[in-house]
């Protein structure tokens, strides 16, 4: 991590809690998760239940259609361990690998459900150029998607604009830094 | 399969605006002004503008070395993380308010052409 804080800066109790995330997992927390734990009060307790309430909560889209979403945002942030880990988690989630690995391969070509492409399509946009308007909307409601699932699919795309810019940010590359710690303290 | 349809917008609305109250307005050891000036994207100079400039733009560009030259100028560790916390908000929060301005401008006309029928 760039700031030292970020590092060594949590309670005794957090500390504890990265040793038994590495112990089950035999790797150390990822710098993109470590950064809600770091003063929670002031970031990463909101934005925990925001992310919750964006992935897990009530909604008309399956958690592996937001898991893609997050991974596609991910991708087009270039934050390469979010793309990883959500990539992940919506193949798991379909129970298929093949739709993510298209769907980040090439949207315009890739096949799934029109709601679900005309959305990825729209937060794609604001992603890049930061702003829609209400033809992009329509566009997206003509493709079959509720006001209620546009509005779901925004706070996804807000949750990763955020997350992707706090991953990227403060830690250098996640891989660099998984290399490093396996060169300096090896695999035991 | 799709969770339990239930509506869930006036939810996260809320926790979007308390998130945005928690990093502007609560305890922290850069001013509420300078966080706002890092949300805004606006009126920072020097080497905390260059990070904050890639923060909110090309957040993947960020280097060791411009962390070290806000370090340099003489900002702590803790007021740098606030910072860049408040600039990703911000960026993110204006893509979402103008996409909610988009999306209910597209509802009202529907609205107001439903009436006119």
């Amino acid at each position: 991590m760039r700031l030292e804080i970020l590092n060594n800066g949590y309670t005794l109790w957090t500390k504890v809690l990265f040793a038994i995330i590495k112990a089950a997992s035999r790797y150390p927390v990822p710098d993109a998760a470590k950064i809600v734990f770091y003063r929670p009060e002031f970031y990463g307790s909101p934005m925990k239940k925001l992310t919750h309430q964006a992935m897990r909560g009530p909604s008309q889209w399956s958690v592996g259609d937001r898991e893609i979403m997050a991974a596609f945002v991910s991708k087009l942030n270039e934050c390469t361990f979010c793309v990883k880990a959500h990539g992940a988690v919506a193949a798991r989630a379909y129970g298929d690998r093949t739709k993510v690995d298209d769907v980040l391969a090439d949207l315009g070509t890739a096949a799934m459900e029109a709601p679900l492409h005309a959305t990825l399509v729209m937060i794609g946009k604001l992603t890049r150029q930061q702003s829609i308007n209400a033809d992009d909307v329509r566009g997206v409601m003509a493709a079959g998607a509720s006001h209620q699932q546009i509005e779901d699919a925004l706070a996804i795309c807000f949750a990763f604009n955020t997350t992707n810019r706090l991953a990227n940010a403060p830690s250098s590359d996640a891989f660099e830094s998984g290399a490093k710690y396996l060169l300096k303290r090896g695999y035991q | 399969m799709a969770a339990k349809n239930k509506e869930t917008a006036p939810d996260f609305r809320r926790l979007h605006q308390d998130l945005v109250t928690h990093i502007l307005k609560g305890k922290g050891n850069s001013s509420e002004l300078e966080r706002q000036a890092a949300f805004n994207h606006s009126g920072l100079t020097g080497p905390l503008k260059t990070l904050i400039d890639k923060v909110a733009n090309y957040s993947y560009k960020v280097t060791d070395d411009d962390i070290a030259a806000v370090k340099g100028s003489g900002i702590a560790e803790d007021q740098i993380f606030e910072l860049v916390v408040c600039a990703a908000v911000g960026q993110a929060s204006r893509q979402y308010t103008n996409a909610l301005g988009a999306l209910e401008e597209v509802v009202t006309n529907k609205k107001g052409g439903e009436h006119a029928s």
